[in-house]
């Protein structure tokens, strides 16, 4: 969920603790369930099932995989998970109605979407200081700190724009009109461009930013559309994006058509799409790039997809109405 | 900061606003002052071509001179391109405080403000949209008293140059007013009326509906029907307008869908058959009788416009049977127990702003403006006759809590959309259309008046 931002912090991480790469964590929130499942990466075994505040929806990692940042919607709060207890341990007080959250790549500040007041908080992680509010659309969800931390982007799914918030002034900086009920955003890893899904839409657009200090200028450069024989377009609802930067791809799960389409990150041109399980939101990819999980809504299991034969390979089974997933290397604890 | 993000925003624009924005510059540059570029368009150049054509660009209007010679009715300032950049939309709510049906039961609260409320969400929804890429929404309301003289009051708002109307209007009203010839160029969008006629025979070119009709009504309960195997319809009514349209609509959808009206029974309402005091035992014997001789059937289908009996089927029929229609199971297009597709920001905004829980005008209101607005900032441009075009365009995808986006059937202006089955349970039913019931273009135009069928001629 939170690929670019870890992705340095997870090589880094693999050195410094040295874990097999083999061995993995995942994380998956469940928001009728109240809990996250956590699963064991090798055997796919559920380890333990932590209760939550309630609708627990967006997940995140700390860079040192050490906390699991529960956006808990219904709760008006985050829960914050030690990832070697597994155990809500604190919590933060986010404002109303959390959905998804971002966390800049020192792990000092999070950026949390309050969807029900249309606002996006900043918060020290350490003392739970609210740093600023900033106002943005109406139903702020996609939340994504750039890889310099230098912009946070959030998306309004009512008001259908990408705001650019400059963390230092936290202040907006620019704001891209993109197509209906934008999901999620999500920068590439050289920092050109701004992916932004739009599920009602039906399109993932990408933004130019390469004028990178002029957030101002970025524009819509592309719009990408899916196409499935036998469904309808309006079945083709973009949500979720991960970016598997080695192999220049990008996946987006596409809710109702039950598939997660696969893009080149060049040509921008979808690859294949993939059949999971029902309504697939958001997913993530093992630290190897091996394999991408993604939550499926309606069925209420985890489908593994393999990255190479774009094949998926089995489906585990989580709680009520999953939505989120997350990945740590290593087994909790360890 | 103001004055930067006003640039900013306009920067950052689509590069088709950025153009258009430029081209506004320029204009005030040549006229030297506040360019007034929305003038009412003459009936020549409502064509979609004219408004492209450079001579409707270059012929600004200098406010001044708009002011004094004030060709009264001629005047359309419901659109604006202000001078700071901004683009401003106004939108009238228009409407009459007709009796409502006072509710069944005495302890449910009577609503004397529906519709309204959506209408002052989505201004403040809008602006907030607005306000980041320099446009602007302004809603002004004029609501005649119930012997008020709902025509005047629409003559003295497109006098002002109202052009965006929300008509909270039963179809007499709604029709006069669209037949006004100050109107012709105006977008009234009908949030109140399920009369299948203004759809039909009495469509209008200036009319879009947001509201679902009848026929579409009935047609997402039959899909569902005929879906469960429950084809034998039992209807039980009252013989209003509203009520004879229904019938009209169920009866359309039996044979469209493979169901039956076994049978049409009026219920002449006696006095006494509220449930008050000891009310309630008249009725409990008073709905078995009703319900005894009808042939056999699946479900009761009670019409019942006025609200005034059809509550009282519901566990009290000869037969257990469910019952479905203007009460028990219904077809809305906003259900107090909805929360899918992001839907309970609806459910939470409301409350806030009215004190109370958001009803189904509230949300035809919101959805209507919501299309306006949504077209001027998407097109980028916020003359009716744009707006207009760019509402019955492809590029037209409203989200709007139904997991899909909504758009309007070029045949009659009715906007398509996915129905709640609801009312009355704590949980939605569910959502028509139903599987199964294909279409081979668009499965939501599997629910009311085809493209085929219809009656509307523009």
């Amino acid at each position: 969920m939170t690929r670019i931002s870890l992705a340095g912090a997870s090589a880094a991480a693999l050195l410094l603790f040295a874990v097999p790469s083999h061995a993995e964590t995942i994380f998956v929130s469940n928001e009728k369930d109240n809990t996250i499942t956590v699963i064991d990466g090798e055997t796919m075994e559920t380890i333990k099932t932590v209760e939550t505040a309630r609708r627990p929806r967006g997940i995140v990692l700390s860079p040192d995989f050490k906390e699991l940042f529960v956006a808990a919607g219904d709760g008006d709060i985050i829960d914050v998970v030690d990832t070697a207890k597994l155990e809500v341990v604190r919590t933060l007080e986010s404002g109303p109605d959390p959905e998804l959250m971002a966390v800049d790549s020192k792990g000092d500040i999070i950026y949390i979407a309050n969807e029900d007041d249309s606002m996006v908080t900043v918060m020290n992680i350490a003392s739970g200081d609210v740093l600023g509010e900033v106002p943005v659309g109406v139903e702020p969800e996609g939340m994504i700190v750039s890889p310099d931390d230098r912009y946070t982007a959030a998306t309004s799914e009512s008001t259908s724009m990408a705001h650019i918030i400059d963390n230092k002034t936290i202040k907006l900086v620019g704001n891209i009109l993109v197509d209906s009920r934008p999901r999620e955003a999500k920068f590439s890893k050289d920092m050109k461009e701004l992916w932004v899904s739009s599920e009602i839409g039906g399109t993932v657009s990408v933004i130019d930013s390469s004028d990178w200090d002029n957030p101002q200028n970025w524009q819509v450069v592309k719009k990408i559309s899916f196409e499935v024989p036998g469904l309808r377009p309006e079945q083709l609802q973009p949500v979720g994006m991960d970016f598997d930067e080695d192999h220049g791809r990008i996946f987006v799960p596409l809710g109702p058509a039950n598939r997660v389409a696969v893009i080149d990150a060049k040509t921008k041109e979808v690859i294949d799409y993939v059949l999971v399980g029902q309504r697939p939101w958001h997913g993530e990819f093992s630290h190897d790039y091996k394999k991408y999980y993604v939550a499926n809504g309606l069925t209420n299991d985890m489908t593994v997809i393999d990255t190479e034969t774009l094949k998926a390979e089995r489906s585990v089974p989580v709680g009520r109405l999953p939505w989120g997933v997350a990945t740590m290397p290593g087994k909790p604890g360890e | 900061m103001k004055q930067s993000r006003s640039s900013l925003a306009c920067a950052a624009c689509a590069p088709w606003l950025g153009a258009a924005l430029i081209g506004l510059l320029f204009l005030a540059a040549v006229s030297g002052s506040t360019v007034a570029v929305a003038q009412d368009a003459p009936p020549a150049s409502d064509t979609p071509e004219a408004s492209d054509t450079p001579k409707d660009s270059e012929a600004p209007a200098k406010p001044g001179e708009a002011a004094e010679k004030a060709p009264a009715p001629a005047e359309d300032t419901a659109a604006e391109d202000k001078a700071d950049d901004k683009k401003l939309m106004r939108v009238y709510y228009l409407g009459k405080e007709y009796d409502e049906p006072l509710p069944l039961s005495y302890a449910e609260e009577i609503i004397t403000d529906k519709g309204i409320q959506g209408a002052r969400l989505m201004e403040k929804e809008a602006n907030q949209a607005g306000n980041f890429i320099g446009y602007e929404f302004k809603l002004e309301e004029g609501i005649v008293p119930k012997d008020g003289d709902v025509v005047a009051k629409a003559k003295e708002a497109l006098a002002a140059g109202h052009r965006f109307i929300l008509a909270d209007l039963e179809p007499d009203d709604l029709l006069a007013v669209a037949d006004l010839p100050e109107a012709k160029n105006a977008l009234i969008l009908n949030i109140r009326s399920s009369a299948t006629k203004l759809r039909q025979e009495e469509c209008r070119r200036n009319v879009f509906h947001i509201i679902p009709d009848y026929a579409m009504r009935a047609d997402a309960l039959a899909q569902y029907l005929i879906w469960k195997k429950w084809p034998r319809w039992f209807v039980i009514r009252r013989d209003t307008e509203k009520d004879q349209d229904y019938l009209a609509q169920v009866k359309r959808s039996a044979a469209r869908y493979g169901g039956k009206v076994v049978e049409d029974h009026v219920y002449d309402l006696p006095p006494g058959a509220r449930n008050l005091d000891s009310g309630h035992q008249q009725i409990q014997t008073q709905m078995p009788m009703e319900t005894e001789s009808a042939p056999e059937h699946d479900v009761v289908w009670v019409i019942n416009s006025d609200d005034d009996f059809g509550d009282y089927l519901m566990y009290r029929t000869y037969t257990p049977r469910p019952v479905v229609g203007t009460q028990g199971l219904q077809a809305t297009a906003w259900d107090k127990s909805y929360t899918e597709s992001g839907a309970m920001h609806f459910q939470n905004a409301i409350p806030r702003l009215a004190d109370r829980k958001p009803v189904e005008r509230d949300y035809t209101a919101w959805l209507g403006f919501r299309a306006l607005a949504d077209a001027a900032m998407k097109s980028g441009k916020v003359k009716p006759k744009d707006v207009k075009k760019y509402m019955l365009s492809e590029d037209f995808k409203l989200e709007a809590f139904k997991g899909q986006a909504l758009s309007f059937r070029d045949w009659d202006q009715q906007m398509r959309q996915p129905i709640i089955l609801g009312g009355g349970t704590r949980v939605p039913v569910s959502t028509s259309p139903q599987e199964g019931f294909l279409h081979q273009t668009n499965l939501t135009d599997t629910l009311g008046f085809d493209k085929p069928e219809s009656k509307c001629k523009f």
